[in-house]
């Protein structure tokens, strides 16, 4: 069977089912619900095409579009994560009470998850930029959906200008490959040599293009503020899987070259172990949830490209255990990192529901009215924190196999200095567990902070049911890794052109240690049941007080005195003050009664607020300058761009 | 073997409280005082386990799974744990990844148990424990590194296991600085001067203890019991990497002697130092990635 129809249906269905919405008039909820509906089907026609693929059908779809074992890893993540947000869509974005608005955030968000699809079942270039510019411009139009707001209106423009740059970067690279190769189509470039100038120059503007898109440091700059601003299932779908077409679009182009040399793979490691220990480390310093769960992409990404640069070094040495180790560590993160972020996004998506703010500090306490959205979001807490027995610490400990993989190697070998990424990645997951500490406990558990925290309310079902979906995904990859070896191993295969027979005996290592960790998450689960068992039987018949907490003396607490978040990292952070700077006024408390007074911190983000708007300030007071010195008049501008060309063509005849 | 390994787990559960027992009562003989009998942990954890509890109105289940899973996380890194002469009941690559994230899992509800009470002391202690832990992690991370690249294997069974003498002749520098390293990383795990005093009275100073500031009864027993467990591991380890044997059961004699030496050496350090100040314990847990990225660079080269 060919896999056309249902690729056809993954585009064609999710791309018209925004329409529902200015179609069906005067029934806004039913007309929503029939978007939804199509979405859906939309996506599960991805995901049976993927499954499809996984499990050894060809991947050819008709012209232009194709499907391998690379594609189908990353289509299930889009097109699960994206019913999820339009299911809750049904209830956090409700078009019977916002309208035209949600019509619109319907229509854009169909089009991205086409654009989506499109791309990575792109079979040439063409394809494949038309997937990543649908998917681009819907993104801005998302994030400007609140175009009301001064924030929304300022993220978005940052996010078209960044996403342009990384386009014009691609069509330099395409464009490159297509002279190397004679064609746009990937199976006619597959197979240059990865050496040589054009190689380093294609890297290049794959790191650039690619790298702004899936946020890796000093690129993520637009990702906070986007991720911010859009309506919570948008940003779910743009931090959950959006920014992972950066990661395919990296994927895709470095498998297209026989042997990419060493220094690729050293690059991507590098960058990725910065951005994962940054991303983090600027996490922590955010009080916005959503800004700090944005900054935790920037992380998990850093992991993801560990992953990807240990994959390279594999290819460059012609070791296929890393090659697996590696691309099957950074596949697998993406899939759980789409899996959990947009679990968390989502969570946070009901915490605003319920109290309309998103500042962590006035929050507090919202496990009790918030039972079932508290334990979901403590599920993603954990998860992304890498804490066993969920998903998080499968694709971790793999990216940690390919790490230490290098101490095999002898003495003088420079991959074995590759496992000092290992306690580079431990740090990463310490500061990931110190950062959810503080949110979970912070938002949900306490005493509330402020009236909006008291007033707060359980998320409707609508909301709850695609949350609980993703948790048991979660949990369900987290118990049972090994049955992912097998699909990893294909991806690998297809990215590195690496034969199925030279991967399995790394490939069976890893199931027979995944299942180990399985054999160890039923122990603590079964462990963890025994103690509350126990627990129970001990309670029964004895007597237990409720009261106070104890203040250690202290006789009228309020729920003011507690630990904010700011103060739960201000410890952590102090280690990170050479990159991440506070701003904030800090009141002088003075004589026995203090006057009434403020405190705020807010952090710039280094790449954006220290280096771009500066730079970019300098460059329009630059051209205001050399706008008002001569060039008044428009004959004399006339003139100047003829001399221009003049000069090119004078260039162009002499070299 | 399978018999070995039952004894062993046996072990593992019956002995960590007596570990503590010898802890203070070294620390006792230092001070002229008697000091309690050893079994008295054991005592105190029958006691705990007879009591009822008081529970702050503040709290939810949270503050109810933190010693649960605490403990049973704990437990289950055990399973990981090769001691004795024998290997762990369960091994493969990579498995002291787990070992550590089974320790931070413990850790993060520990955590969260403690911001679930709204008390602004326990706030602080929580933010100083996952502090110094996520210093610690990387640490602890280098001193492992160290031993898998001297014996060439990456499982803790294999670490710990047969290759060890050979890699004392070849890399014992190296395995040494890691030893050291390794023995800090316990002290701050576990919460034991010169990081965290256990015995202090004044909350402002502590780290551990004002965690659990408002767990009783049945709780606090299961929280005293996971720190003992979790002290008996890195002595286990300790003990392992330094304390070799020949035959079967004179590796088994050694084993348990060595723990009982990391006991004392505990208790020891505890008797001759005050505890650090708080900004000096950053200082402290990078001084033991210093010397454990050392060892490893000796390796690597």
């Amino acid at each position: 069977m060919t896999l056309a129809p249902l690729l056809a249906g993954a585009v064609a269905l999710p791309a018209a089912s925004g329409l529902a919405g200015a179609l069906v008039r005067g029934r806004p909820a039913a007309a929503q619900r029939l978007a939804c509906a199509a979405l859906c089907a939309g996506a599960a026609l991805g995901v049976a095409a993927a499954g499809a693929v996984l499990l050894g059908a060809d991947g050819g779809a008709g012209p232009g579009l194709r499907l391998d074992a690379l594609s189908a890893m990353f289509l299930v993540p889009i097109c699960l994560v994206a019913a999820a947000g339009a299911v809750y869509g049904l209830a956090y974005f409700p078009q019977a009470t916002l309208g035209s608005k949600a019509v619109r955030v319907q229509i854009f968000y169909g089009l991205a998850l086409a654009g989506m699809v499109l791309l990575v079942s792109a079979a040439d270039a063409i394809t494949f930029l038309v997937g990543w510019e649908v998917m681009a411009l819907s993104g801005f139009f998302l994030v400007h959906t609140d175009h009301e707001k001064r924030e929304a209106q300022q993220a978005a423009f940052v996010y078209l200008a960044s996403t342009h740059v990384g386009t014009l970067a691609l069509f330099g690279m395409f464009a490159l490959l297509r002279q190397a190769a004679g064609s746009y189509a990937f199976a006619a470039m597959a197979g240059v040599a990865g050496g040589g100038r054009l190689g380093a120059l294609v890297f290049a503007l794959a790191l650039l293009g690619f790298g702004l898109k899936a946020g890796l440091m000093p690129l993520h700059f637009w990702l906070p503020g986007a991720h911010a601003a859009a309506p919570t299932h948008v940003s779910a779908l743009m931090s959950g899987v959006l920014i992972k077409t950066g990661i395919y679009g990296l994927l895709r182009v470095t498998g297209l070259f026989d042997a990419p040399p060493a220094s690729w793979g050293w690059t991507l490691l590098a960058v990725g172990g910065v951005s994962a220990v940054l991303g983090v480390a600027f996490a922590l310093a955010q009080h916005d949830l959503k800004r700090l769960l944005a900054y935790h992409s920037v992380e998990n990404i850093g992991i993801i490209a560990m992953g990807v640069g240990l994959g390279l070094l594999g290819r460059a040495q012609g070791d296929a255990a890393l090659v697996l180790l590696g691309l099957g560590g950074a596949a697998l993160h993406v899939l759980n990192h789409a899996l959990f972020k947009s679990l968390l996004f989502l969570g946070a998506g009901a915490v605003h529901h319920a109290t309309g703010t998103r500042e962590l500090d006035l929050l507090g306490g919202l496990a009790r009215p918030m039972r079932r959205t508290a334990l979901l979001f403590l599920v993603g807490a954990a998860a992304i924190s890498g804490l066993p027995p969920l998903n998080g610490f499968v694709s971790e400990w793999l990216v940690y196999l390919g790490l230490l993989d290098g101490l095999r190697r002898p003495s003088g070998d420079l991959l074995a200095f590759a496992a000092l990424g290992a306690p580079v990645l431990a740090l990463v997951g310490g500061l990931a567990a110190a950062c959810f500490a503080k949110v979970v406990g912070v938002a949900f558990l306490g005493a509330p902070r402020s009236d909006a925290a008291r007033r707060a309310h359980e998320a409707p079902r609508a909301m709850l049911a695609p949350m609980a979906a993703l948790a048991a995904a979660c949990a369900a990859i987290g118990l049972l890794p090994a049955a992912l070896v097998s699909p990893l191993a294909g991806a690998a295969g297809a990215w590195a052109r690496l034969r199925p027979a030279l991967l399995a005996p790394a490939a069976e290592r890893a199931a027979s240690g995944a299942l180990r960790v399985s054999a160890i998450a039923a122990a603590l689960l079964a462990l963890a049941a025994g103690l509350v068992l126990l627990r129970r039987r001990l309670a029964r018949g004895r007597q237990e007080e409720a009261a106070e907490t104890w203040g250690c003396g202290f006789a009228a607490p309020t729920a003011r005195i507690q630990y904010t978040g700011s103060s739960f990292a201000e410890l952590l952070l102090a280690r990170f003050s050479w990159v991440v700077r506070p701003h904030g006024e800090r009141p002088r408390l003075e004589g026995p009664f203090p006057a009434r007074a403020a405190f705020r911190t807010h952090v710039p983000d280094a790449v954006l607020d220290l280096a771009l708007v500066p730079a970019a300030r300098g460059i329009r007071w630059l051209a205001t300058g050399a706008r008002l010195v001569n060039l008044r008049r428009i004959h004399f501008q006339a003139l100047l761009v003829l001399a221009t060309l003049v000069a090119m063509l004078a260039w162009g005849f002499l070299t | 073997m399978a018999l070995r390994t039952l004894l062993h787990l046996a072990a593992l559960l019956a002995l960590p409280p007596l570990l503590l027992g010898i802890v203070n009562r070294t620390k006792a003989v230092f001070a002229g005082r008697v000091g309690p009998p050893l079994v008295q942990p054991y005592l105190d954890l029958a006691k705990l386990l007879r009591k009822g509890a008081v529970y702050s109105r503040t709290t939810t289940w949270v503050f109810r799974a933190g010693p649960v899973i605490g403990l049973a996380a704990v437990a289950a890194a055990g399973l990981l744990l090769a001691m004795g002469g024998a290997p762990a009941a369960l091994s493969f690559g990579g498995d002291f990844v787990l070992f550590a994230y089974l320790l931070g899992l413990a850790r993060f509800f520990t955590a969260l148990a403690a911001l679930d009470t709204g008390s602004p002391f326990e706030g602080m202690g929580a933010a100083r424990e996952v502090t110094f832990a996520s210093l610690a992690e990387p640490a602890l991370f280098l001193c492992l590194l160290v031993l898998a690249r001297a014996t060439g294997t990456i499982s803790l069974s294999g670490m710990l296991g047969a290759a060890l003498p050979a890699a004392w002749g070849s890399a014992g520098p190296a395995l040494l600085l890691a030893a050291i390293a390794l023995f800090v990383i316990a002290l701050a795990e576990n919460a034991r001067i010169p990081v965290d005093d256990p015995n202090t009275h004044l909350e402002l100073t502590m780290i551990h203890e004002v965690m659990v500031l408002d767990h009783g009864g049945p709780d606090l027993a299961f929280i005293l019991y996971g720190a003992s467990l979790k002290l008996f591991l890195f002595g286990a380890i300790l003990s392992r990497l330094v304390f070799r044997g020949g035959g079967a059961l004179a590796a088994e004699g050694l084993f348990f002697l060595g723990v009982l030496v990391f006991a004392v050496g505990v208790g020891v350090v505890e008797s001759v130092m005050a505890r650090l100040r708080m900004v000096r314990v950053p200082q402290l847990l990078v001084g033991a990635s210093v010397l454990a990225v050392f060892a490893l660079v000796l390796l690597l080269r």
